[in-house]
């Protein structure tokens, strides 16, 4: 299958320390690949690269087989990838439905249009509707999404990178700062999500292993700005020397092996 | 309060005021008619401002040059080239404006904060240096006299001055007013609008939406420098005259001041400012030489005791009052 994304050679140094070295791997159509890491290992680097935020220092990084080198944020939304940030990312003082209608109007023809009423535009209230009700949002709409609970700004900032309507979403720890038993839900929501609105493939920088075991199709382990492991999540937890290197620096040994 | 309900609320407020400006020279002395033209002039200027400053989240201390763009405009088209339509007084100083404003613009909204409103006060402080010193091209410190213009083709030779200004000047510039007030209305509400709310709210997260945050940002300043010249022009045809303590940067501050006054976090709080600042002003100095500190002392005890200025107060009052 053709890669969707895809780093050939990839290396970014920041003077002398270098933040990434030699990275290759492909995400293609169809896969939600988990990257995982010590802290320090590359990851925020790697996720900054591949979204054309940095330029690298060496090798290339393509979407759709279009060289993305550091083209940034806008260009990469007209093209179909969207990010979602560790941190909540909200429009404080905007409704959830202002929030959605921004990234559905930004993509359309009407983002330089002076005098059309955005409440009166009927298509663009349906797809902000349809956005908002995937996440459980419907009934917030008219909320001012600083008034929304710690868990509903998470997913109406993850709504709104969907409202793109993007091919790829990367994911930055999507269940950061939100209680164990609501991860699971995030998460279940979140793919779901990704599937109905046509999403082909999703990037997932996570630290909850549960989480990466059971949600992620392919797990690329970085260490040190290297590659360790790239494999299927069964091959992954399979081998005791990885989970050493990722998951033992990642928690401490007395947690080796959940 | 429901959508259908505050909209008929603001649409009843709104004709309230519409009727009680048109019916005001009937009704006040003169002096206080020739007081509501300035309140007009920064009422547009500060429709244009606030797109800048409440919805952009860019606080400019340097739009004073671009009202005194406006006010040059006038006088060099009517002293010295002879052009006398209003109309074309209007649209050729805004215009005017805009050109000025795109290197401004161009190099400021790289920019945010204090860093954007040193940078704006810092062209401002130029351009009124320029003013001062190039005295052939701009009259120096008398600057240049503004000459009445016709309106719509229309001389009203038979008028004197006053009777010209709080006569038919008084009722285009009210018509000015709300016309530019309503594209501005619509411009806010529009997805441009929208997007700019986003930018001022979280630019980062804005550009990951696939807000252009900084063309869009350039695209508001331009408005803004037009609704400031305009409001320009008004002043200059008002007091016959445009000189550089236009540009002044103290100018610009009180661009501020009557934004924050009226409430930037309202569409209408900077009509309100503009409105209770030149009343305010002149009845203080009315009253006392010491007028600057009281309004000093006023805009104090605003900021720290209604953060979102007069309207915020009215609007908070009113839904009070609606819950008894």
């Amino acid at each position: 299958m053709s890669a969707l994304i895809e780093t050939i050679g990839v290396s970014k140094a920041y003077g002398a320390f270098v933040a990434l070295d030699d990275v290759s791997l492909r995400v293609s159509d169809g896969e939600i690949v988990a990257i995982v890491g010590p802290n320090g290992a590359g990851k925020t680097t790697l996720v900054n690269v591949l979204t054309g935020l940095l330029k690298p220092t060496a090798g290339t990084v393509r979407f759709k087989g279009q060289d993305i080198a550091g083209i940034g944020p806008v260009k990469l939304a007209q093209r179909g990838m969207a990010r979602a940030f560790q941190l909540v990312h909200i429009f404080p003082a905007m409704t959830v439905g202002e929030t959605i209608a921004v990234a559905v109007v930004s993509q359309g023809e009407q983002s330089l249009r002076f005098f059309s009423a955005v409440k009166s535009d009927e298509a663009l209230r349906r797809k902000v509707r349809d956005v908002a009700a995937i996440f459980g949002l419907e009934g917030k709409l008219d909320s001012e999404s600083r008034l929304l609970s710690q868990g509903e700004k998470k997913l109406l900032d993850i709504a709104s990178a969907f409202a793109l309507v993007p091919e790829v979403i990367l994911l930055d720890e999507p269940t950061s700062g939100v209680s164990t038993g609501d991860k699971h839900t995030i998460m279940k929501t979140l793919i779901g999500a990704a599937k109905r609105a046509g999403v082909k493939a999703i990037i997932l920088v996570e630290h909850d292993m549960d989480l990466v075991a059971e949600y992620s199709s392919r797990i690329v382990a970085l260490q040190a700005g290297k590659v360790l492991a790239d494999r299927p999540p069964a091959d992954f937890f399979s081998d005791p020397e990885i989970i050493d290197a990722v998951v033992g620096k990642m928690f401490g040994k007395h947690s080796r092996g959940t | 309060m429901s959508g259908a309900r505050s909209h008929a609320v603001l649409t009843t407020f709104v004709i309230m005021a519409l009727v009680v400006l048109a019916t005001f020279p009937n009704i006040a002395q003169p002096y206080y008619i020739t007081l509501v033209l300035p309140a007009f002039a920064y009422a547009i200027a500060l429709l244009g401002f606030n797109l800048l400053f409440g919805y952009t989240g860019l606080l400019s201390f340097g739009h004073a040059l671009f009202v005194a763009i406006g006010a040059y405009g006038a006088a060099v088209l009517s002293s010295k080239l002879g052009i006398k339509s209003f109309e074309l007084v209007l649209l050729i100083s805004g215009l005017a404006a805009v050109i000025a404003a795109i290197p401004v613009a161009l190099l400021s909204v790289r920019y945010v904060r204090i860093f954007f409103g040193i940078l704006t006060l810092a062209f401002g402080m130029l351009f009124h240096s320029f003013l001062f010193k190039f005295y052939n091209l701009t009259g120096g410190d008398t600057g240049i006299r503004v000459l009445r213009p016709s309106l719509l083709g229309m001389d009203f030779k038979e008028l004197d001055k006053t009777a010209f200004l709080i006569g038919p000047f008084y009722y285009y510039c009210l018509a000015l007013l709300m016309l530019l007030g309503f594209v501005m209305w619509r411009i806010v509400h529009s997805p441009f609008g929208l997007h700019l709310t986003a930018i001022r709210e979280n630019p980062r997260k804005a550009e990951y939406l696939g807000v252009r945050v900084r063309f869009f940002r350039l695209i508001a300043f331009l408005i803004s420098a037009f609704y400031c010249a305009i409001g320009g022009v008004i002043l200059a045809i008002n007091t016959g005259q445009a000189d550089p303590e236009l540009a002044y940067w103290t100018h610009s501050g009180e661009l501020v001041f009557m934004t924050v006054l009226g409430g930037f976090a309202n569409f209408f709080g900077p009509l309100v400012g503009a409105f209770a600042f030149i009343f305010l002003k002149s009845e203080l100095m009315g009253l006392t030489e010491y007028w600057r500190f009281f309004l000093g002392v006023t805009l104090a005890v605003i900021v720290i005791a209604f953060p979102r200025g007069l309207m915020g107060l009215a609007v908070d009052l009113w839904s009070k009052a609606r819950r008894r």
